[in-house]
């Protein structure tokens, strides 16, 4: 009877043993889970957002119209308008492609002569096209007042394309410089003064014309 | 300026129209933009704020460590980032590289690099030169189809002494080595040519006829998204005539890729 006492005894106390350390165990267990677990146990409301510079809007491009004047070597002045497109490549370098068009004037034979006329009237129209490489040598800020500051630059632009005038079509060579004013980071203006040369012989002798240009234009970017 | 009719104050009128279009359609984009802003926060000391996208564009506001910006657009490699105070700058990219993002992970803004231009898919270039003794301009794209092998969509312009022409090509070009900064590569192409004799020396009249061509040239990455070509080609030009016309063609320009 003693005997069975002590083992009941015994294995009560080895079961409360039991007890007492296994929550302890599974405590430790659960620790250990919530250690490894990727799945935090408070998941916060938020919206995870990777940075991707696709979602960044990159404006590099710009497109604008210009108006002014152009002279035809032998043909006078005359109104020249036309669009400009630009690709900046990098903070310093840009391409560029423009069309213009304008109308050759009397050359100075014509006016003296009376009547005589070297082209007809639709010979007259100028149209060329040119693609061109940018530099900004003298990237800075302009002033305006006391309170207004400008950024600016100064290009030098050159290229190669066509002109088209007197039904012919003349391999053209185009170097000039500019002033770029940035009303705002994405409107700017634009003052450009450019030679577009090219070989002519309308006048008799094959010779190599000079024919300057200076306009103002208004730009987007893009 | 000369005085001018109605059809002047017409196109003057368009224009404007047009103008104040495009300007609507650039306010609404801008707009847009403004929702869309990522925000980064700074890991450095501090960070610069230049007026302008380049470095010649001085530095007018310093943003401490631990402030959050966001990133409202780019220009090459310049961002306009707008601080909490509601400040606007441009900073350039290898200072944004040293920000993180809210998490706290490192930004990535990739500069464009050499790695980029063995990994282009689109290049775009003018070349000039000599085609058969006349002048030649040429506008071209390329897109990468793989490393090796890219197609390529041409249009010339040929300034000849007896006659004037316009080309327009599509190629197929081969490069063995992408993996070099000055690389060779192969062309064969097929196109048409458009010949506009000068009537004042020559009678003939306009002729569209089509021309084939192999090739092989040079490309030489300069640096960032710049490289230059030179290229020559060896066309025939199929004409009605029985006699067709082999044209010799030297190019040289510069490209960019993107």
């Amino acid at each position: 009877m003693e005997s069975r006492l002590r083992i009941f005894l015994l294995r009560s106390m080895g079961a409360l043993a039991f007890m007492t350390l296994l929550p302890g165990c599974s405590w430790l267990h659960v620790e250990d889970e919530g250690y490894n677990e990727t799945t935090p146990v408070i998941s916060p409301d938020l919206e995870r957002r990777t940075i991707s510079e696709s979602d960044i809007d990159s404006e590099d491009f710009e497109v604008g119209a210009f108006v002014g004047v152009m002279s035809i070597e032998d043909f006078g002045s005359n109104v020249v308008f036309g669009a400009r497109g630009a690709y900046h490549i990098t903070e310093d370098f840009f391409a560029e492609a423009a069309i213009g068009r304008t109308k050759a004037g009397d050359t100075s034979y014509e006016t003296l002569s009376g009547g005589a006329q070297v082209l007809t009237d639709s010979q007259r129209k100028l149209t060329y096209y040119n693609l061109s490489l940018g530099y900004n040598i003298l990237p800075g800020e302009a002033f305006i007042g006391k309170g207004h500051a400008f950024n600016s630059a100064l290009y030098l632009v050159a290229g190669v394309g066509n002109t088209e005038f007197a039904n012919d079509s003349h391999f053209t060579v185009n170097a000039g410089a500019g002033y770029r004013f940035l009303v705002n980071d994405w409107v700017a203006l634009h003052l450009d003064f450019r030679d577009y040369i090219f070989k002519s012989d309308l006048l008799g002798s094959n010779k190599t014309t000079n024919n300057l240009e200076a306009t103002a234009s208004v730009s987007f970017f893009f | 300026m000369h005085a001018c009719g109605g059809a002047c104050e017409r196109f003057r009128f368009s224009l404007l129209m047009l103008a104040l279009l495009l300007l609507q359609g650039l306010l609404d984009r801008q707009v847009l933009a403004d929702e869309q802003a990522l925000e980064v926060v700074i890991a450095e000391p501090y960070l610069e704020l230049h007026t302008g996208p380049g470095r010649a564009y001085p530095v007018f506001y310093v943003i401490d460590r631990g402030k959050a910006i966001s990133v409202l657009k780019r220009r090459t490699d310049w961002f306009m980032v707008r601080t909490e105070k509601g400040k606007e700058g441009w900073v350039k990219r290898a200072e944004m590289q040293l920000t993180l993002t809210p998490e706290g992970e490192q930004t990535r803004f990739a500069e464009a690099n050499f790695g980029d231009y063995s990994k282009r898919r689109w290049e775009a270039g003018v070349l000039a030169g000599d085609f058969k003794g006349g002048d030649v301009v040429t506008a071209y794209a390329d897109y990468a189809m793989t490393a090796n092998l890219s197609a390529e969509l041409s249009i010339s312009q040929v300034f000849g002494n007896y006659s004037d022409a316009i080309t327009g090509s599509i190629s197929l070009l081969a490069q063995p080595f992408p993996e070099w900064r000055i690389a060779p590569f192969f062309l064969l192409g097929s196109g048409l040519i458009y010949t506009d004799p000068n009537v004042t020396l020559v009678d003939e009249s306009d002729r569209t006829e089509q021309l084939a061509s192999v090739g092989a040239g040079l490309r030489c990455y300069l640096t960032r998204r710049f490289l230059l070509r030179a290229e020559y080609k060896y066309s025939v030009i199929f004409q009605d005539t029985n006699d067709n016309q082999e044209i010799n063609e030297w190019k040289a320009g510069f490209a960019f890729f993107f």
